[in-house]
């Protein structure tokens, strides 16, 4: 295994940095139910790092308790080198780190502008008072964070709905209008809740492409759930498989492919 | 074909992000301000400013202050008669010399504020009120939180009952505009010109719209929206629960303590607080944004326009041209008002906001359907 501060190069050229996130030896209980059971697993910097596992293994739970919506009862949660204390979700926010929902979370009574627009409020740091008057710093904010929001509109190829109301666009387009609204927060690492969730094979093909394009283009590292195997075999460079709250595996897509306990989990196992 | 947009360009951000992107509209924006201006001071008479003009602009600067915190945050309340008594109050204090007491003796007495200053202290003041109450917004939602906010109303309304130091020890516990002016114009007490409570009118009601439309359509307006929609999703993105909803309470509490003090000091001249700012005018003002359209700065115009106009509407209907008895309208007026409100509702849900949307997607497309 690699040093934790050291960079290495895939096979397919890219550049992967150093650990940028750190979850030691995580616990997390429901009244008596154990969610998570002293998990430990790393995040590099640059990477897509795919967390597997059938259904109630804990997969959400571990991206809610990163995004700060949990507290683990146990463990520690190392960011960029610094034990994190225990957080608010928009604290979390601030530091860097956007996510999307696996049931869409967008405003449903917003345009699609403002949802984008939305995901730059922690850069948007103007006085009220300049609010108010739509002067002075105010404004060249609104100017300047439009610019990098329509920058992410153009990416995602969503330029023709940017003035339509999110509550009438079909369900495959505001996932991409969701993931636009992370994106737009220029974030450090981004989570994935089921980016794939419900959409056809062309949908499927479209949102790998773009999450690809995301980790090619602004080097964001990505730590996604996902429940097809051939997406997640194919996107991600390194996965972690959970089942029942406990890791049962980690490493690169073939290594995972090839691991009995992960067979087990997900084929089942004659239990005699 | 009436209302178009096409040949109409935006090549800035700036001039896309504007009020009116449409030029058309723009114009119409422009117009309507110089009749309320230039035109509409040299008509008015004593009637049309009492009956109409004033308790609209007034009951606008309220409703788009309620429709801020209920309409853009979510946020229900129902304590604007209560915030709308502090406006009133603070106003009253100030405009005479707020007094401090220590142990029985009179510190000192501030000077008097020029009306200007009082209305807008009105507002301040308000606004920290407003805050304070605000707090449990935190932990309670929806009915539960309107529920809150109408202790705040009673709590209010009992607060300048009991305590005399609010209206300066008068016997009848009531508090009565002293003769101001600005510019040398009179702007309170018995004897004022219809023009120029007008025009101070009309300066609060149009800094309150630009002041909510650039909120709204800016940072502080998609927080509270977000907070709105979906108050998981805003934290996740670094929304502030806390101090969204605190903005959006002090901001709101700010143009309802506004028009309260204009309420008292220009519209009515003397106030008891429980008849002028009982639980009925906190209902008001909330019929006024359901109506008009919540989440929308036009719809709080519309809304209290719909309320203000239609029972005057109806008594000149009755009186001036059927010639009924007026006590006869007077019971109608309520019986009718209280209809139009149900079959309005029923008809538009979404307001008439919603209607205006609807006729200008219409219109844009005239005479052809599609």
């Amino acid at each position: 295994m690699k040093d934790n501060a050291e960079s290495y190069v895939t096979k397919d050229g890219r550049t992967i940095g150093p650990v940028v996130m750190e979850m030691k030896n995580i616990t997390l209980r429901f009244g008596g139910v154990e969610a998570i059971k002293d998990i430990s697993f790393d995040i590099r910097e640059g990477e897509i790092r795919a967390i597997i596992g059938p259904n109630g293994a804990g997969k959400s739970s571990m991206l809610n308790v990163i995004s700060g919506f949990y507290v683990p009862q146990d463990g520690e949660v190392w960011y960029k080198g610094a034990r994190r204390p225990s957080m608010k979700p928009f604290e979390v926010a601030q530091q860097g780190i956007a996510r999307t929902f696996q049931n869409i979370a967008l405003f449903e009574g917003m345009t699609v502008l403002d949802n984008v627009m939305t995901g730059r409020l922690t850069h948007m740091k103007s006085g009220m008072l300049s609010q108010m008057m739509w002067r002075g710093a105010a404004e060249r904010e609104e100017i300047e964070n439009r610019e990098i929001a329509e920058k992410i509109i153009d990416f995602l190829e969503i330029q023709a709905i940017r003035k339509t109301p999110v509550a009438r666009l079909p369900y495959g387009l505001k996932k991409r209008v969701e993931l636009a609204r992370a994106l737009a927060a220029e974030p450090s690492l981004l989570l994935l809740d089921e980016p794939m969730a419900g959409m056809n094979v062309e949908e499927k093909e479209d949102m790998s492409r773009f999450i690809l394009d995301v980790n090619d283009e602004f080097g964001t590292t990505i730590a996604l759930i996902e429940h097809d195997m051939g997406v997640v075999m194919d996107l991600s460079d390194r996965v972690v498989v959970m089942d029942y709250g406990k890791k049962i595996g980690d490493g690169t897509p073939h290594e995972v492919r090839n691991n009995q306990e992960v067979i087990d989990a997900y084929l089942g196992v004659a239990h005699d | 074909m009436f209302y178009r947009e096409a040949g109409d360009f935006s090549t800035t951000y700036a001039e896309d992000q504007q009020t009116f992107p449409i030029k058309f509209d723009r114009y119409r924006y422009y117009l309507v301000l110089f009749v309320a201006i230039f035109i509409v001071p040299f008509v008015l008479n004593d009637y049309w400013v009492n009956s109409l003009m004033m308790p609209f602009l007034i009951y606008s600067i309220a409703a788009l202050g309620l429709n801020i915190l209920v309409g853009y945050c979510g946020q229900v309340s129902l304590g604007t008669g209560g915030f709308m008594a502090v406006g009133a109050y603070s106003c009253y204090k100030f405009m005479t010399g707020v007094d401090i007491w220590w142990g029985g003796e009179l510190l000192f007495r501030l000077p008097e504020f020029n009306i200007f200053f009082a209305v807008i202290m009105g507002g301040v003041m308000t606004a920290f009120v407003g805050v304070l109450f605000g707090l449990p917004s935190l932990r309670i939602k929806g009915f539960y939180l309107a529920v809150a906010t109408l202790a705040a109303q009673f709590f209010l309304v009992w607060l300048f009952n009991r305590v005399s130091w609010f209206y300066n020890y008068s016997a009848s516990g009531q508090i009565s505009a002293p003769e101001r002016e600005l510019f040398g114009v009179l702007i309170t007490g018995p004897s004022t010109t219809p023009w120029a409570v007008y025009l101070f009118c009309l300066f609060f009601t149009i800094a309150s719209a630009v002041i909510a439309r650039n909120l709204t359509r800016g940072a502080a307006g998609r927080k509270w929206m977000a907070i709105r929609d979906m108050d998981i999703a805003a934290e996740i993105i670094g929304v502030n629960p806390l101090k969204a909803k605190l903005t959006a309470f002090m901001v709101s509490s700010f143009f309802i303590g506004i028009s309260g003090a204009l309420f008292f000091s220009v519209y009515l001249g003397a106030v008891e607080v429980g008849e002028a700012f009982g639980i009925q005018k906190s209902f008001l003002v909330l019929f006024m944004i359901i109506i008009g359209g919540l989440g929308s700065i036009f719809g709080s115009f519309a809304g209290a326009a719909f309320l203000v106009l239609l029972p005057v509407a109806l008594k000149v209907v009755g009186v001036d041209w059927l010639g009924w008895p007026t006590d006869i309208v007077a019971h109608l007026q309520l019986v009718i008002v209280g209809l139009l409100i149900i079959v309005f509702l029923i008809a538009e849900p979404h307001g008439i906001n919603q209607l205006w949307r609807v006729a200008k997607e219409k219109l844009r497309l005239w005479p052809f359907p599609h």
